[in-house]
């Protein structure tokens, strides 16, 4: 198989993002890596199909999207813990200043729903606009709106409920107690 | 072949989500800061991969494929 210099190019580009975003979706770095392998070879197998100029990330996207939801979505629903597998394959720097935050949050976007999840992902950190992330997700744009409207939604209840029970918001306004107490 | 969608098309509002969105009155009363920090989070999960690069598995895998399509060329 013969690919344009170019084109390769292109490709390792997207490989981070992609990465990012079947972390997104497995839950598992290694699983993960596994289906942007996988994603990347069905890409090469039908890069004639790919349009020069246009998108060549979404185009990735998409089929790693597809793949995910075709092959990988069974067998992680077999494997999957309730009890954050997600959050402990990623912390390899648990010392790390705001890193418990971040953990924290890990757990919150591992709980939405997949559908959520992905849109929050696409649009939020990915970079994709509305109508990209619908074109990869497959559906209109006003459900890409309202799912990202309810991620948003349903992590900030799941982070200040965490809060609550240790270093949230409370935390700060413990400090703030605190403070007030000793002056 | 891409055909594309139509820009502005209003298809949308019969979207299968679109009852959800009922549901979920809440969504627009997350405050501007609430929605702020949530997506410095949000980058910050997704670049703390993206920063990690390429493995070598990857570049590996497209530079082989390469180097047989030259040498099945010549």
């Amino acid at each position: 198989m013969r690919i344009d210099d170019s084109v390769r190019q292109e490709i390792l580009g997207a490989v981070p993002g992609l990465r990012a975003f079947a972390i997104s979706l497995c839950g598992n770095v290694d699983r993960a890596d596994d289906l942007v392998q996988e994603a990347l070879l069905r890409a090469l197998a039908n890069i004639h199909s790919f349009q020069p100029g246009t998108n060549m990330s979404a185009w990735l996207f998409t089929i790693l999207r597809n793949h995910f939801r075709s092959e990988y979505r069974k067998r992680r629903r077999e494997v999957e813990d309730a009890d954050g597998h997600y959050a402990e394959s990623l912390t390899s720097h648990p010392e790390q200043h705001g890193q418990l935050e971040l953990t924290e949050f890990r757990e919150s976007l591992s709980k939405l729903p997949e559908e959520q999840r992905e849109a929050l992902i696409l649009v939020g950190a990915s970079g994709f606009s509305y109508e990209e992330a619908a074109e990869i997700c497959g559906c209109a744009i006003g459900t890409v709106k309202s799912r990202v409207n309810r991620a948003r939604t349903r992590l900030a209840e799941l982070m200040s409920i965490q809060g609550v029970d240790d270093f949230g918001p409370d935390h700060e306004t413990r400090a703030v107690l605190i403070g007030s107490r000793r002056g | 072949m891409n055909t594309g969608k139509p820009m502005g098309h209003t298809a949308q509002a019969q979207s299968p989500d679109e009852s959800d969105k009922q549901k979920s009155p809440k969504a627009s009363r997350l405050d501007r800061n609430t929605r702020a920090k949530l997506g410095q989070q949000l980058r910050a999960v997704y670049d703390e991969v993206v920063s990690q690069g390429v493995p070598s598995r990857f570049t590996e895998l497209l530079n082989g494929l390469n180097n047989e399509g030259k040498q099945n060329a010549h």
